[in-house]
């Protein structure tokens, strides 16, 4: 079925094909076609944001919690650019996205016109791929494969650029959605032989580990689902990266907890000492490795991956599977319930005990205080009290962020927006946005820093308008944290621009948007006003004054390996000076 | 390929890399022949810090618009191998060949040179030319421009002869490249690793 219409009525015809309700934007001159479309249609919902980066961040959040692609609408210029930091984000950490720009007529292209910039020549290193449409025969199926491409493979974003004048022509559109326009397609089925060796590797395995990553939740909740039965299948104990946090429960009996550059000791240790890993849609981030050289140096390592480049980009394995978590999954847990392996128990058991004892160390205990808040306890009580509801968390980037990984218990996948990649300030109150209009009865909430929620405060007035109840939880520590513990690591407790001075009232800024403000400093009272904030239906500043100068631990100094780790209660402060040689110093 | 194990890639791993493996390798792309490919495939050696001896494009099948891109690169092994994923991974690209890996490909190379004098110079760049099979296309009292074509380092040996003989400027096509025997390109067995 073919049907005549304007370029800037396709855009939203595509949306509506492809079943998006939901998209983000911001009008501006070169977009005033698609805006009027937008007007006189009710099937597809925009979310009027404050700043462009906040629309696509809101995007981001909408497509993790869900699984859907993720839509963002800007103008020429200043709106594309406002764009890139969100792009570039969703390009990290493999978000399905689609954004699309205006741009200044064909004619004028290349003349310095006004709010003309070069989008796709700017966003081309961040998206996955990119496309200025130059006439309106292309754009039917331009729109059409936008999403396919940023669904399909290594999930990303991608950005369709649409001059003015295309979106004002007429020309014929047709549906089609799933049809190829380009011959990207990756193999989503592993090699049969390859997944073969893998099970004869894993069931001969003495010390075995699955670390998982956000790919596991990239493939969606058949891919969750079989990597719980494996797990069930082997009794083998299991990891994750910050990415993939929720497809696993926390309350399982096999879970580590996260591993990495904060993960804990017992998880950080089963990886330096196994001989057999399982690399499940992680990466092999700089973050988990440490230093490289001394990173896991006795395991034979496999490795599941939708994207070749994956393989072998920062560590060499043994065996790469090249496929979709999913349908490896599946394939692999059909070869191993046919071979039946016999496993060595009594070696299962003594890794066992090896791990019971790392983690008897009790990595996560901190100092706790009855006068003022530690940030470790404001989660514990955050995730105590939220725990049974139908919660959802997104977060800023700093030290915080790394708490809720360590403190808060994910129990589900797409549970979790964090920007990990990247590492964004400013993502976590417009994901929480767009995370709450996906799922309007849920309780959403934004774990904050000081420093990183002023990064994209104005988004509040976004969820006053749009009735979006989500709540920023600021870990108030008056200082950017992760800055402090990273200056008194390598530079001498210099703490040369680190402290936030001349905060905001946070509850009269919540009061000045429309929002509520809430503040607490007592740990007597952190759970009655954490209530207090659940109760509201409305958005919520909460102000969560916490101790100053508290360290994120445990840590994995850069350039150290696994088993160098500092421990948060029994670490001083000299200890923590000098825990970092010239060579780690240069790394970030 | 070759994996040797415990060799770090890692972008932010700061140790010396060995030298040892080292080399230069030719990779065939062929593309969709489309506005900005060639900008893809140039920002991604950029902005991975990968380097680029040589690069030559031009459409190859008007009728489907594909074009190759021959490029040449230096890398160890696994950075080989990473280049060519990356390639892989770009949508309009449709293959990567390593015609290194291959074997003994065929390489040309056009160069098109100027050389000024009289007398004796002018007498020896004719007979150098001869030698390497150059041609004469532009003559006058005191220069000629020859073209030659060869292999790279045929083509860097004239040029070095040239240099004595009054060269006044050089133009290079860069690499055209194809694998022996009768397999196409289309036919080779994709990004390898
Ligand atoms: C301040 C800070 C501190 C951090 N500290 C830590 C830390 O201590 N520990 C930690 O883990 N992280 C940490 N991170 C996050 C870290 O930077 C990386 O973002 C994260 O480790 C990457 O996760 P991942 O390996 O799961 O990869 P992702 O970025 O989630 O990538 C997914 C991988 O899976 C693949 N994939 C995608 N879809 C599929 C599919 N369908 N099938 C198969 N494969 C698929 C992709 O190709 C890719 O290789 C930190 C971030 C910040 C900002
Ligand atoms: C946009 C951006 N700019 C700078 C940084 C570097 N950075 C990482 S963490 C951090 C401090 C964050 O402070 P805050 O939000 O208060 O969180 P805390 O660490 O105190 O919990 C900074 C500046 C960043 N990640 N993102
Ligand atoms: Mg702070």
């Amino acid at each position: 079925m073919t049907r005549q219409m304007t370029g800037a009525e396709m855009v939203i015809q595509a949306l509506i094909d492809q079943g998006v309700d939901t998209i983000f934007g911001y009008p501006g001159g070169a977009v005033l076609p698609i805006f009027d479309e937008l007007f006189q249609q009710e099937e597809v919902r925009h979310i009027l944001v404050r700043h462009e980066q906040g629309a696509g961040h809101a995007a981001e959040g909408y497509a993790r919690s869900t699984g859907k692609v993720g839509v963002a609408l800007a103008t020429s210029g200043p709106g594309a650019t406002n764009m890139v930091t969100a792009l570039t984000d969703a390009l990290l950490d493999s978000i399905p996205m689609v954004c699309i720009t205006g741009q200044v007529p064909t004619t004028l292209i290349g003349t310095d016109a006004f709010q003309e910039a070069d989008t796709v020549g700017i966003t081309r290193p961040c998206t996955k791929h990119n496309w200025l449409v130059r006439r309106i025969e292309d754009l039917p199926a331009i729109l059409h494969e936008a999403f396919r491409i940023a669904t399909t493979g290594r999930p990303g974003p991608v950005l369709v650029d649409i001059p003015k004048n295309i979106q004002f022509q007429t020309g014929t559109y047709e549906n089609c959605k799933g049809k190829a326009l380009t011959q990207y397609h990756p193999a989503v089925k592993g090699p049969e032989a390859a997944i073969r060796e893998a099970v004869e590797l894993m069931a001969a395995a003495k010390k075995p580990i699955l670390y998982t990553g956000g790919g596991v939740i990239n493939s969606g909740p058949k891919a969750v689902a079989l990597l719980r039965d494996l797990v069930k299948l082997t009794g083998f104990p299991i990891t994750s990266t910050l990415m993939g946090l929720g497809a696993y429960p926390a309350s399982g009996r096999n879970w580590l907890g996260m591993l990495g550059m904060h993960g804990t000791y017992e998880a950080n240790l089963a990886m330096h000492d196994c001989d057999v890993m399982v690399c499940i849609g992680a990466r092999f981030d700089d973050r988990i490795t440490g230093r490289i050289d001394a990173f896991s140096p006795k395991s034979k390592k496999i490795h599941i991956d939708i994207d070749p480049s994956s393989i072998n980009k920062n560590v060499v394995v043994d065996l790469p599977i090249v496929g979709d978590v999913g349908s490896v999954l599946e394939d692999l847990i059909a070869a191993w319930t046919a071979r039946k392996p016999m496993q060595d128990k009594a070696a299962h058991a003594a890794w066992w005990k090896q791990i019971d004892g790392w983690r008897a160390k009790r990595c996560l205990t901190y100092r706790p205080s009855a006068e003022a808040i530690m940030p470790q306890y404001a989660i514990e009580r955050l995730y105590a009290l939220t725990k049974d509801r139908d919660t959802y968390i997104t977060t800023e980037v700093g030290q915080h962020q790394m708490w809720v990984a360590q403190y808060y218990g994910f129990e589900e996948p797409n549970r979790f927006m964090t920007s990990g990649g990247l590492g964004t300030m400013g993502y976590g109150l417009p994901a929480a946005i767009g995370t709450q209009l996906a799922h309007p009865g849920a309780l959403v909430i934004d774990v904050a820093g000081d420093a990183s929620i002023q990064m994209n405060i104005q988004e509040l007035s976004t969820a006053v308008q749009h009735n979006a109840p989500v709540k920023a939880f600021i870990l108030n520590n008056q200082y950017m944290g992760m800055v402090r513990q990273w200056q008194q690591l390598l530079h001498g407790n210099r703490l040369s621009h680190s402290y936030v001075d001349s905060q905001p009232d946070f509850v009269r800024l919540a009061e000045a948007y429309g929002a509520v403000g809430i503040r607490c400093s007592k740990p007597a009272d952190l759970d009655d006003a954490i209530e207090e904030m659940i109760r509201i239906d409305r958005p919520v500043l909460f102000d969560c004054h916490v101790v100053s100068l508290a360290n994120c631990f445990p840590m994995i100094p850069s350039g150290k390996a696994h088993n160098e780790m500092l421990l948060g209660t029994d670490v001083t402060d000299e200890e923590i000076e000098t825990a970092i040689g010239a060579a780690g110093k240069v790394l970030v | 390929m070759m994996i040797v194990a415990g060799q770090s890639q890692s972008a932010y791993f700061l140790e010396e890399e060995l030298p040892s493996t080292e080399r230069s390798h030719t990779l065939s792309v062929l593309v969709d022949n489309e506005p900005g490919v060639l900008a893809r495939v140039v920002g991604l050696f950029s902005g991975r810090g990968y380097n680029i001896e040589s690069l030559t494009v031009s459409e190859i099948e008007h009728a489907s618009h594909m074009s190759r891109i021959t490029i040449v690169t230096t890398g160890r092994p696994p950075v080989i191998s990473q280049i060519m994923h990356q390639l892989g991974r770009l949508v309009p690209v449709h293959k990567v060949v390593n015609l290194t890996w291959a074997g003994d490909a065929l390489e040309r190379e056009l160069a098109l040179i100027k050389v000024c004098g009289k007398g004796e110079i002018r007498d020896e760049a004719l007979r150098l030319a001869q030698a390497f099979n150059a041609r004469i296309v532009d003559a006058t009292l005191d220069s000629y421009v020859f073209e030659i074509t060869g292999a790279p380092a045929d083509i860097d040996r004239f040029v070095g002869l040239m240099k004595d003989c009054g060269l006044v400027e050089l133009a290079r096509t860069g690499l055209a490249a194809l694998s022996r025997g009768r397999n196409g390109i289309t036919s080779a067995p994709a990004v390898a690793g």
